[in-house]
Parts: C-alpha cells; sequence; structure tokens
C-alpha cells in the first residue's frame, strides 16, 4: 500500500497533486455590480478561462403573457410598456400593430409617422443605454454620464409627447393616445443637435482608444452561421454582416418612403456591435428628421365657431340638455391633455368606432359619444377582432421584436405572444463566453444588451 | 401562395390544412412529418427558411368549438433571410399525448425556445437532451399558460433545503 504523504493527506486527493486540473465553478450574479440585469450565469473556470457556461433567466419574470389575457385588447398596452424599458414606445406600437392587422385596419397618415419619428427616439435611447452602460463597466464612466446626458435631452422629448418618461403608455389599437405637441419639430431638431455633439465626443473618446479596443475587439465573437442559427437579429446580426433590418427588409408605417442605410460590420465581435449601434443612432435621427419634414397634418376640423368653452360647463350643458351646436365647440383642455382635443384625436387616429375611444368632447357632449364609450369599455364589450391570428414584426431596439396575438372573437385576448429580440442572444451567450477570459464576460453581456423586462416577460 | 402549394405538393397528406390570413402563411402539419417539413423548407433553395424566428404553443382549451379537439398547438414562425418570407408552421397535439420532435438538430435556437414551451405548456420535446424549466424555477408545480392555470393560484414557497 502506498504511503501517503503528509502534504497528499493535507491537500486531498488529486488537487496539486498530479491529479489532473480542477476546475472553479464561479456563479456570476443573479445581482452582480457589473452586470446591469438579474440573470445569473454559473461558469466553470480553468484558472482564468471559461470553459463551461450555463445561463440561468427567469428572475424578472412576470407572467406578462398569461396577464394580456385577463383584460380587454387595449388593457395590454401597460404590459408591454414593461417589456423592454428603455424603448418602451416601440413595443407600444409593435403590440398595436398586430392588434390592427388582426382587425384588418390601417392607421392614419399622420399616426403612422408619429410611430416612426417616436419609435426612432426610442432606439436612440435603447443604443445610448447600452453603449453607455457597456463602456462604463469597461471602466469608461465618463461615456456613460455623456450618454445619460444624451439619453436624458430624448427622455424629455418622450416626457412632453406621451406625458412620462418610461412607463409611457402612448400606443393605442388604432393609433396614439394623443397628437404631438406644439414647437416639437424645433425641440426634436435641438434634442439631435445636442445628441449629435455627445456622439462625436463619444467617438473621439472610444472608438481606436487603445483600452477599448484591446477589451473589445475579437472578444464575444460569434460566427455568421451561429448568429443565424440562434435566430439572433438586430445589431448583433448586421454586425456579423448580415443587412437583416425589418424596417428595410419588410417596411411597416413609412419606412419605405425615408432613406436611411441599414449599417453593417463583418467580424461579428463587440467591437463590431458597438460600430453598428454607434451608425444606426445616427441612422435613426436621419429617419426621424425627414419624418417630421414631411409629416402630413392631417384633415383638421375647421367648422366650428365660437369660443372656446372650459370642460365643467361644457359637461353642465349636455346634462341640462343644452346640446344643440355643443358638438361644434372647442374645448379648453388642461395642458397635459394637450393634443388629445378632438380634432387632434382625429388626426392620429382610424376613423373606427369599433376600435377608437370618442375624443372626451364627445364623450362628454352626446349621447352618441357617451354610448360608444362604454361599449369600448364596458367589461363583455370592447375591441373585439375576428376569429383569428396574427403576427407583427417591428424592428425594435434589439432585433425583431414580433408579436403573435390569437383571438377568439371576445373582447380579451385569447393569447399574445412576444417574441422578445434578447433571448437569442442570451441563449448563445455561452457560444460567445466560453473559451475566453472571466473578464471578457463583461464586454461581452454588455454588446448583448439584455433587457431582463423583455427577456423573462 | 407558391409556398403552400409546394408544401402541401410535396408532402401531400402530412399537410393538414393551410390557410393565408392577412398575408400571414400558415400549414397546419401531421407531427410525424414535423422534423421532414422543417428540414425541407431550411434546406430547400426556394424555400431557405434559414431562421427560426419563434416558437411557442396556444392552449385551445377554451376556444368556442375546439374544446374537444387537439389541446395545443405548437407553433412555428420562420423567416427566409435570403428569400425574405414568412412561413407559419403548426402541430396539434393532444393533451395525454403532448410530445412534439425536437428541433434542436435544425436550429440551435430551439434548444430555449422549447424550454420555454414545456416550461409554459408542459408540452414536451423528444430528443431534447436538457429540458429543464427555462423562465421559472424547478420545484413549480403545473404550467402556467395552459388556460386551466388559475392565475391567483398560490405556489408553495421554496427556500434553501432544511
Amino acid at each position: 500500500m502506498a504511503k501517503t504523504t503528509r502534504r497528499e493527506f493535507m491537500l486531498g486527493e488529486g488537487s496539486g497533486t498530479g491529479g489532473g486540473p480542477q476546475n472553479v465553478h464561479i456563479g456570476v450574479g443573479p445581482a452582480h455590480p457589473a452586470m446591469h440585469g438579474i440573470i445569473r450565469i454559473v461558469t466553470e473556470l480553468d484558472g482564468e478561462t471559461i470553459v463551461n457556461a450555463d445561463v440561468e433567466i427567469g428572475y424578472l419574470h412576470r407572467a406578462f403573457e398569461k396577464d394580456c389575457e385577463q383584460g380587454g385588447w387595449n388593457n395590454a398596452i401597460p404590459y408591454t410598456d414593461r417589456l423592454n424599458y428603455v424603448s418602451p414606445l416601440i413595443n407600444n406600437f409593435g403590440y398595436a400593430s398586430a392588434v390592427e392587422k388582426l382587425l384588418g385596419i390601417d392607421v392614419t397618415e399622420r399616426c403612422k409617422y408619429i410611430r416612426v419619428i417616436m419609435s426612432e427616439i426610442s432606439r436612440i435611447c435603447d443604443h445610448l443605454t447600452c453603449v453607455g452602460a457597456s463602456s462604463m463597466e469597461l471602466g469608461a464612466f465618463t461615456v456613460f454620464l455623456y450618454m445619460i446626458k444624451a439619453r436624458e435631452f430624448l427622455w424629455e422629448l418622450v416626457e412632453d409627447v406621451t406625458g412620462a418618461r418610461l412607463t409611457i403608455s402612448y400606443g393605442r389599437v388604432g393609433g396614439v393616445k394623443a397628437d404631438l405637441p406644439d414647437g416639437f419639430a424645433e425641440k426634436t431638431l435641438h434634442a439631435f443637435k445636442q445628441t449629435r455633439e455627445v456622439l462625436d465626443e463619444v467617438h473621439r473618446l472610444l472608438t481606436g482608444n487603445r483600452i477599448f479596443m484591446d477589451r473589445m475587439v475579437g472578444v464575444g465573437v460569434l460566427s455568421r452561421e451561429e448568429t443565424i442559427g440562434y435566430a439572433i437579429t438586430g445589431p448583433l446580426l448586421r454586425a456579423a454582416g448580415v443587412g437583416y433590418d425589418v424596417r428595410r427588409a419588410q417596411p411597416y408605417y413609412v419606412y419605405d418612403r425615408l432613406t436611411f442605410e441599414v449599417p453593417t460590420q463583418k467580424d461579428g465581435d463587440n467591437y463590431a456591435r458597438y460600430l453598428v449601434r454607434m451608425a444606426e443612432m445616427e441612422q435613426s435621427m436621419r429617419i426621424a428628421e425627414q419624418a417630421l419634414a414631411s409629416i402630413p397634418t392631417g384633415p383638421i376640423n375647421v367648422d366650428f365657431e365660437g369660443r372656446p368653452i372650459d370642460p365643467a360647463s361644457y359637461v353642465d350643458r349636455g346634462k341640462q340638455g343644452k346640446t344643440e351646436g355643443l358638438l361644434l365647440l372647442p374645448i379648453t383642455l388642461s395642458p397635459n391633455l394637450q393634443g388629445q382635443q378632438r380634432d387632434a384625436a382625429r388626426r392620429v387616429n382610424v376613423d373606427d368606432k369599433r376600435v377608437v375611444l370618442p375624443p372626451k368632447e364627445n364623450a362628454y357632449g352626446s349621447i352618441e359619444g357617451l354610448m360608444n364609450h362604454f361599449m369600448l369599455i364596458m367589461e363583455g364589450y370592447g375591441i373585439r377582432p375576428p376569429v383569428g391570428e396574427a403576427y407583427f414584426p417591428v424592428e425594435g431596439a434589439n432585433g425583431e421584436l414580433g408579436f403573435y396575438v390569437v383571438s377568439d372573437g371576445s373582447d380579451r385576448p385569447y393569447r399574445v405572444r412576444c417574441r422578445p429580440p434578447c433571448l437569442p442572444p442570451l441563449a448563445a451567450l455561452h457560444r460567445m463566453i466560453v473559451g475566453e477570459m472571466v473578464a471578457d464576460l463583461i464586454p461581452t453581456f454588455g454588446s448583448v444588451n439584455m433587457i431582463g423586462g423583455e427577456l423573462d416577460r | 401562395m407558391p409556398i403552400l402549394d409546394e408544401l402541401r405538393r410535396r408532402f401531400g397528406d402530412a399537410i393538414v390544412e393551410t390557410e393565408d390570413h392577412r398575408g400571414d402563411l400558415t400549414a397546419i402539419v401531421a407531427r410525424d412529418a414535423l422534423l421532414g417539413v422543417l428540414a425541407h423548407c431550411r434546406d430547400e433553395a426556394a424555400l431557405a427558411f434559414d431562421v427560426l424566428m419563434d416558437l411557442t404553443a396556444v392552449d385551445y382549451q377554451k376556444f368556442p368549438g375546439r374544446e374537444d379537439g387537439p389541446r395545443f398547438e405548437v407553433v412555428y414562425h420562420l423567416y427566409s433571410i435570403a428569400r425574405n418570407h414568412r412561413l407559419r408552421l403548426k402541430v396539434r397535439v393532444d393533451e395525454d399525448d403532448a410530445r412534439v420532435p425536437s428541433a434542436l438538430g435544425l436550429w440551435p435556437i430551439a434548444n430555449w425556445l422549447e424550454r420555454e414551451v414545456w416550461d409554459m405548456f408542459g408540452v414536451r420535446f423528444e430528443g431534447h437532451p436538457d429540458l429543464r424549466r427555462l423562465l421559472l424555477y424547478e420545484e413549480f408545480i403545473g404550467h402556467p399558460l395552459r388556460k386551466d392555470y388559475p392565475i391567483n393560484r398560490r405556489q408553495p414557497l421554496i427556500g434553501p433545503a432544511s
């Protein structure tokens, strides 16, 4: 019997005694300071090299799809805000468009332009957050602050239009909540000017920066074939050399009338993804500027006379039966309801009583309007798409965001499925990090731009 | 609809039903033929569906008129980058035989998408090497997107084993 040396006894069999390598298991997350999202990556390390990784998700699961089945079709809109909470407007419009496809209705021209403009502003916000946060994790804190400053300019625009910064609930089936506020175009162009200055500064700070390049170039590579096999879309696919963009391939709204490029890179590494996102922000601003220049004013109701009256006396007169001429009177709404006046509502919503709530003037000023309002709001009524199903893809900030809706003909969705654009990259994350150093996990995870709300639904 | 015609011609009875609703092409496929149809869609040059865009399921238990029929439909959304077209394939399965062959050999993304369908609907994917829950935890009882799962059901608390 071989004699156990004291050293072997102390260290245990196999450890450092020629028993072969012993890999260490390290769990990164679910709450880790260098990860902006709740996710757990169980890594197996040989020294500092990742030899195996298992990604666990679901920490932010809140039954989005089940919740959507519980209320009316429009009740799902606030839930979609919380999918990708950095660019919630795109989710709103994607869901609304899927239901509109099911209903077979087409929104007004002005509404299409508004959706394009707001989607592009959201896309810039999303890319700013992604690039800013992932550079911060590499130590470039200044970039993060600059980018968040730029996002602030854009979020102010979003706040002007929707009344909120994050939980905007601005989309509606058949239109949007309110028209654009006065002076929106000028504010947007000014915000874009400031954003361009920030992007220019960031380019000078990062693009070509030795430290940044060392951490990004050649790291987190995913081949073109694997990117497609994992159904990855958006900036990650375009960084791998495939110019697929829903806005270009299958244009929706008015994207086919606007001039823009689909930036691509060919290396498929983190640096390529960074370059694609930086280029896309410029293209998004280009799209929004063109859309602002060509947005139609739409039919504006001009056939009223008399001075505007305030809502309270409007309602009083309605109650007393003095409704003659009331429907033609303009009404002074409080500033936070700006854009929801009758004429504005007509510009941005389809003219379909089965789908769109009547403007408040009509709901309070006429029995027809009130009945119309109730028929859409009451339990068991509401929007009732015909039996059938539809899938509508839009280009989200992270790739193809698809909504698959099934209707059984009732006032509630039978099934709402969201195809989350950041689930495929997370499914492929282990392919990007295995074989690399554990420190490379951080830039790769940043470039994937995981959004927990959308990933876990 | 050349795509649906082509599928019908090639697979005959295995294509149970086809539909063109609001521009979305749909084919309902017999379960035994599913992998063959999926592989054909991916590899045939005229179809070239190289992306499995989405994989999900629908529980038809409470759908008016379909309470008695096959309970689940597993839904595949395919997209072709080269040809720029889409196709929806569906497989109907019964509750007591909720099994579908796994498409993992064709597209690696099927791994997570099938785990999610198993998690949410309890449909098994045969040949999947690692069919764990994806979004929920292993101790979760039931499959929440089934129509007979009440939204307010409480799950037993779990914690470290004592």
